[in-house]
């Protein structure tokens, strides 16, 4: 059978086509035009090949070092909420009720840090830091510490990473809890008829069934925190210094601040690779985990155990006459 | 190793206050001698699984004692309590290997190693395991899973009895005898209490050698799967086992005779002491009324239809607005759909108000 030729569908795709350009398309190719420029203002724009990037790579150059150090920052920022919020999510959804109505109580609180807007989640921590008019900073300066987010590096710190932990740990929680909700009865059942402790019951059923979501809150948690940029921005703004300055807040100075277009498109396209070939490692770490149990299904049949050997042969019990 | 004795044993899951009529387990008294096979019978929600995890603990009973072997257990928790108990999914733990999983009882019991070894090769042994002892126990089939799960109660060399919660719910047919064969082997090998909690009575009849039938809350019969079909004690357990199950009719029932709508059915035994003010029935198996050819002195039944099962044919008539299932012989057929009904008087039963009356002989 022949196909309707029919040119005029293209039309239908038309408009996608035009706003994917102009949306994405247009301005990436800009930031890729960029990023090969220099420009001093007045849209005159010079010529400078991979310039930038070189720069960008080199820690001697400003625009290298400024990149790699908040780069530095940026991941072991990442790591540290990484190692508080999954063991902390994880403790909280287990010790969440299993049913009744502080099930939904739980679930409505554990949801209201995440349903704040971001900046407003920063604009609350600025405020109950701040060591004059903050209840946390006043109490913490009373109490004899001498805590100042904005002029001492480790209290900045400790300051964000507190907020995000406050932040997101519900997130984490909550996916722990669906993957936790999702195991029968039976098997904690089970493990009291095998004498099993908390801990064995934790080490053996729960964590197990909850790898899986796990993973994805560790990617989401990752992605998250690795392009963090309206928290920390409005509470420390990236200081004291440069102390708490992150790849976005960097990259916003650049472009924004100080108007250098070029070092900017050069430093957000390297940004983008990084979060790409992050998501592209994680995707394939959780796809082939899948894979593997395949693999291993198909390689190895389901195992059928042979009927009875060594065993005083039982003959096939029927039902007594008239019954069945 | 042990005799299980419930003591006025009841549940209510809303409370000792609720009304009894509420209970999900009404007050029981009686024995499981140890070494028996026990099938607890009943269609769902009777109260089956209630009773066996108020022994196994997993549910602490709202009133009555629980004894092993004369001691009483009822505040103990499931794990001081030797019982092993097989549910109705597979549970196996999905990281540890096959032999791990057997040795997960013992080793939260901190048996020693040698020892542990040694039970696991034995149990292992036993369910024919052995071959999978060191895989993974996740790629197994659903019947080997359920083998796991009863390896993690035998593997334990002082456990009392063992619980089964219709275990073989996800199992293929074909291997549900398989199975049920090595479970009856296992309970001649190893003089362990079994009791096996299931709502087919093929099942029930085929592994025990005392079936306890369960009504409603209640135990209203229990007894080997001959006395169940001989002599029901209460009409359900006529209806519930037989397939097709008891005809129940209502009658008149006066010395010898039952009065069926206005025709008289001959009694083995004289009924002269019947309950005033009951409601009075007769129950018969289908396998003891025949249909023959309509002829005075029967009671008359018009055929809806016939049930050919291969080995046996069921009629299916109707006497009024009662239903009943009678035999019907080899080359019967009926011209102009009605038939008579002969009654075997020995297996006639009167119950009062669904309760089995003995009569006089």
């Amino acid at each position: 059978m022949d196909k309707t030729v029919n040119q005029k569908a293209w039309f239908l795709v038309l408009p996608v086509f035009l706003v994917v350009a102009f949306s994405a398309v247009l301005p990436l190719m800009t930031v890729v035009n960029y990023s090969m420029q220099d420009t001093f203002g007045n849209n005159q724009f010079f010529w400078n090949g991979v310039g930038w990037f070189k720069e960008l790579l080199d820690p001697s150059t400003d625009l290298g070092g400024r990149f790699l150090a908040s780069l530095g920052r940026n991941l072991f920022f990442s790591l540290v909420i990484l190692a508080i919020e999954v063991p902390l999510g994880i403790v909280v959804a287990l010790s969440m009720p299993r049913e009744g109505w502080t099930v939904a109580a739980c679930l409505v609180i554990l949801a209201l840090p995440l349903l704040i807007p971001w900046n407003v989640v920063g604009t609350i921590w600025q405020i109950f830091g701040r060591p004059d008019i903050g209840l946390l900073g006043y109490v913490l300066n009373a109490a004899g510490f001498d805590y100042n987010y904005v002029s001492n590096d480790i209290d900045a710190w400790v300051t964000v990473i507190v907020m995000d932990v406050w932040h997101w740990t519900s997130l984490v929680a909550l996916l722990c809890y669906a993957g936790l909700k999702s195991i029968p009865e039976a098997y904690y059942q089970a493990a009291q008829i095998d004498g099993a402790s908390r801990w064995a019951v934790f080490k053996a059923i729960q964590l197990p069934k909850m790898n899986r979501v796990l993973l994805i809150a560790v990617l989401l948690r990752f992605m998250d925190s690795f392009m963090i940029y309206t928290e920390p921005f409005v509470v420390t703004g990236g200081g004291p210094g440069n102390s708490t300055t992150f790849v976005s807040i960097e990259l916003v100075k650049i472009a924004l601040g100080q108007f250098d277009l070029g070092k900017a498109a050069a430093l957000s396209l390297v940004y983008n690779l990084i979060i790409l070939i992050v998501c592209w490692i994680f995707y394939t770490v959780m796809t082939n985990a899948g894979v593997e149990r395949k693999v291993q299904a198909s390689s190895e049949p389901a195992v059928e155990p042979k009927p009875s050997v060594g065993l005083k042969p039982v003959p096939a019990l029927k039902p007594k006459e008239g019954v069945a | 190793m042990a005799r299980i004795d419930l003591v006025d044993l009841a549940h209510s899951y809303g409370g000792n206050n609720a009304p009894q009529e509420s209970f999900a387990l009404k007050p029981v008294t009686m024995t499981w001698r140890q070494g028996g096979a026990y099938a607890l019978l009943g269609p769902s929600g009777c109260g089956k699984t209630t009773l066996l995890n108020v022994i196994s603990g997993i549910i602490t009973p709202s009133r009555g004692q629980i004894l092993f072997d004369g001691k009483d257990i009822t505040p103990l928790s499931t794990q001081k309590r030797n019982i092993a108990q097989v549910f109705q999914f597979p549970v196996i733990y999905d990281t540890m290997t096959v032999g791990q999983n057997l040795a997960f009882p013992l080793k939260n019991r901190g048996v020693p190693k040698a020892e542990i070894d040694k039970r696991v090769a034995e149990i292992g042994r036993v369910l024919d395991l052995e071959p999978y002892l060191n895989r993974k126990a996740t790629r197994l089939t659903a019947d080997a899973k359920q083998k796991i799960s009863l390896g993690r109660g035998l593997v334990r060399s002082d456990v009392a009895a063992v619980l089964f919660d219709e275990p073989l719910t996800v199992i293929d047919p074909e291997l549900k005898w398989q199975l049920r064969s090595k479970l009856k082997a296992l309970h001649r090998e190893l003089d362990l209490t079994m009791i096996y909690v299931t709502h087919d009575q093929t099942e029930a009849l085929t592994f025990a050698d005392t079936v306890v039938v369960m009504h409603d809350g209640r135990v209203v019969q229990s007894g080997t799967p001959a006395e169940l079909f001989d002599k029901p004690a209460h009409t359900f357990v006529g209806y519930f086992i037989g397939s097709p199950g008891m005809n129940i009719l209502p009658a008149e029932v006066q010395g010898r005779e039952a009065k069926v709508g206005g025709h008289v059915i001959a009694l083995n035994r004289a009924y002269d002491n019947l309950p005033a003010g009951a409601k009075i029935e007769i129950g018969v198996r289908p396998e003891f009324v025949e249909v023959v050819g309509p002829a005075p002195g029967l009671l008359t039944a018009r055929i809806e239809r016939i049930d050919d099962l291969g080995r046996i044919r069921f009629a299916r008539v109707r006497v009024g607005d009662a239903k009943l299932a009678a035999r019907a012989p080899a080359g019967f057929t009926s011209a102009d759909g009605t038939a008579g009904l002969k009654f075997d008087p020995s297996h006639v039963h009167v119950y009062a108000d669904s309760l089995l009356v003995e009569g006089a002989a």
